[in-house]
């Protein structure tokens, strides 16, 4: 787990940093989270952000309040209501949240306000992004080669531009590494449903495996737990997404594609209690360790020093420019 | 009325409504004590979420637009005797209408776009009930299931539309870029600050006068014209309704137009009114809430907006429980209104029975007249 480590050095350093300023600033900290529609439990993106602000509080003693949504309205409502009684900074998880946070952000000038996902551009606002592409390159990259049919799939969620970035930045690195390679491509589904179907995410998978995919890649939520549970049962390899998933299906799951959402949330509560946070856009890629691969005692069996080589020379070369993987949400195109 | 658990019209009307709200308030405190949450703080949390403040209120009765509307759409069809499960779906389409128009419509200036917009939620709602209507009428297939049907087309249409075409190129959520200033609906706010009352900012805006309008409309239309007494015979009697030269396909198709369009409202409060875009599944659920509204409501206008109203508290006051007592989670908000629904929808017969018997026995004097004299009077014009 070299991302993890990188990151608690990082981490490390900012809490001795912290010491020297005054705690005064500690004593007063407030963090809030507004949870998108698929709620703190999803398994995936929203649990992300909740796991890492336990671990917030674990290490700082400092809690934090957080709000489940249940239509667009309320996005506003939240975010103003957290305001409104202090809370600071307010952490907005997903896109869908930007139009209130710009508003939000607006009436509360001395709020600090943080999202996931999406850019506003407000004095007050720091706005968190991922190469979700990047990512998924890589183990766009270890798929093809842990191939033995030359056929691997993607079982996407909801159809939106966001998944299309990972089917994308994924197929690329499938052809970036056996440019015969076959790609089988699905999405569950067209509504917020296509996030918590595993019985359909696990018969699109299985359908994959009939065409002759041995790896299936799935960027779907709760959904993709199905798609990783019928790529175990049929003996083939699944991979997994935002969170480290290999553990579910230990032997079966060969990585999983890491958006570190929880360390993003984590380093945004923590340098605002120590009087670092800064507003404006942050994007992190493979170059800033918010996406990346997962390296366990699960999967170590799967990942031959060939194929972890192939990685690492495909990290580096897509930090230092050499590969450049095209983000579908740059132009709405998909050049594979 | 000779149903066999007749009891007066006050108590069908309110007191049958009253004690289904009560028993589900009594079933959810139950459950909330047994979370380890004290049920009567709840309770106070969510009144005065919900009404304690000019902000709650307001969000009070920005939920009720929506259920008011889907409500009356779904009230409409009852009176002619159809189940128009439908609401959702041409709530959904409705919001398409409107954005079309707004879309569209940039140069136009404010007093003529926004009249507009609503009629292109109209229309779209409208269309998107008249097949179904149209199904049942000529072809006989049922407005059930064909409703339901058209609830995930226009998921999927609207889906395909919103990611693919309306989407705007830079934004990453699937909605349709921001609508003209000229074309966003006037807030409460600004309306009463206009006459010098200054009120907190929340969603709620012009459409809950509308939605009030619709309300007195239906009943109008419903009770006081000569269509609406053909709907409300069809809705008895289809076939005498046809004896009486009523065509039956023609009321069916009429109301479900009309039903859709109502249930468009909603389109016209969340789109043009709050969100000032299209965005996915904007209707949230609405659509089915307005059957338990109807259900609750009698299917009477003024039954519709004391039920809406109703859910309104139930939602408002729902999230500001859930956030001041974090051991309450949205889960547990839905499980409440579920219970609501139950009661007061599904299970108001529970206390048709021992009303109709104590009323029996109270005035059973009363009721020992005969109920028809035994020679027929002279024939008298209908009431």
């Amino acid at each position: 787990m070299t991302v993890r480590t990188g990151l608690q050095i990082l981490f490390l350093g900012a809490g001795l940093a912290a010491l020297s300023t005054g705690p005064s600033l500690a004593a007063d900290l407030k963090p809030a989270i507004v949870y998108d529609i698929g709620g703190k439990f999803d398994k995936s993106f929203n649990e992300g952000v909740l796991h890492g602000a336990e671990r917030f509080k674990q290490e700082t003693g400092t809690d934090f309040r957080d709000f489940e949504i249940t239509n667009d309205a309320q996005r506003e409502q939240a975010l103003r209501r957290f305001a409104k009684d202090g809370f600071s900074p307010i952490l907005a998880v997903g896109f869908s949240q930007a139009d209130a946070v710009e508003k939000v952000a607006g009436e509360f000038p001395n709020t600090k306000f943080t999202i996931i996902d999406s850019v506003v551009n407000k004095p007050n606002v720091q706005s968190v992004v991922f190469k979700e592409q990047e990512g998924s390159f890589v183990v766009g990259l270890l798929a093809a080669k842990a191939s033995k049919t030359g056929k691997v799939g993607f079982v996407g969620g909801m159809d939106i531009p966001l998944i299309r970035r990972f089917a994308c930045g994924y197929v690329q690195g499938v052809k970036y590494a056996d440019p015969k390679a076959e790609v089988f491509q699905n999405m569950t589904g067209t509504t917020g449903d296509a996030w918590k179907d595993p019985v359909k995410g696990g018969e699109l998978a299985k359908s994959q495996m009939d065409r002759g995919a041995d790896v299936v890649y799935h960027a779907a939520g709760a959904t993709g737990v199905g798609v990783l549970r019928a790529a175990a049962d049929a003996g083939k390899l699944g991979i997994g997404v935002d969170s480290d998933q290999n553990g579910l299906f230990p032997g079966k799951v060969l990585t999983s594609m890491l958006k570190r959402v929880d360390n993003a949330t984590f380093r945004t509560f923590k340098d605002a209690k120590d009087g670092a946070w800064k507003p404006g856009v942050e994007t992190l890629g493979l170059k800033e360790e918010g996406v990346g691969f997962a390296e366990d005692q699960f999967n170590k069996a799967l990942i031959t020093p060939d194929m972890k080589s192939a990685a690492s020379s495909a990290e580096a070369d897509i930090i230092a420019g050499k590969i450049e993987v095209h983000d579908y949400m740059a132009d709405s195109k998909c050049p594979m | 009325m000779s149903a066999p658990f007749a009891i007066p019209r006050w108590a069908d009307l309110v007191l049958v409504p009253v004690l289904s709200v009560v028993t589900a308030f009594i079933v959810a405190a139950l459950v909330v004590l047994a979370i380890g949450v004290d049920p009567w703080a709840a309770t106070v949390s969510m009144v005065q979420g919900s009404l304690g403040s000019a902000e709650g209120i307001g969000f009070t009765l920005y939920y009720a637009t929506d259920f008011i509307f889907t409500g009356l759409a779904v009230a409409l069809a009852f009176q002619a005797g159809l189940f128009n499960i439908g609401a959702e779906g041409q709530a959904y389409m409705g919001g398409l209408g409107a954005a079309l128009v707004c879309l569209h419509g940039t140069a136009l200036p404010s007093w003529l776009l926004i009249p507009l917009g609503i009629v292109g939620a109209a229309v779209f709602g409208g269309v998107w009930a008249y097949v179904p209507g149209l199904l049942q009428a000529k072809r006989g297939s049922h407005i059930v299931i064909t409703t339901i049907m058209f609830n995930w087309l226009a998921t999927t249409l609207m889906a395909y539309l919103l990611v693919n075409t309306l989407r705007e190129p830079t934004s990453m959520q699937p909605g349709s870029s921001r609508f003209v200033e000229g074309a966003a609906l006037p807030t409460m706010r600004a309306m009463l600050g206009a006459v010098g009352i200054s009120t907190a900012e929340t969603p709620l805006n012009v459409a809950f006068l509308l939605a009030l309008a619709c309300a007195a409309l239906v009943w109008v239309f419903v009770w006081r014209t000569r269509t609406g007494y053909e709907i409300r015979t069809v809705g008895r009697n289809p076939v005498a309704a046809l004896y009486g030269g009523i065509a039956p396909s023609r009321i069916i198709v009429l109301t479900m137009a009309l039903s859709g369009a109502l249930a468009a409202g909603v389109a016209v409060n969340e789109i043009m009114g709050v969100q000032h875009r299209l965005l996915l599944e904007f209707t949230a659920g609405y659509g089915f809430v307005g059957i338990a509204v109807a259900l609750m409501g009698r299917a009477h206008p003024v039954g519709v907006v004391l039920a809406s109203i109703l859910f309104g508290i139930l939602y408002q006051g729902g999230a500001e429980l859930a956030f001041d007592q974090p051991k309450i989670t949205r889960d547990m908000i839905v499980v409440i209104q579920g219970l609501v629904v139950l009661f007061a929808g599904a299970l108001e017969g529970l206390f048709r029975r021992p009303l109709a018997l104590a009323f029996a026995g109270f005035g059973a004097s009363r009721r020992d007249r005969p109920a028809k004299p035994a020679t027929l009077p002279a024939p008298e014009p209908s009431e």
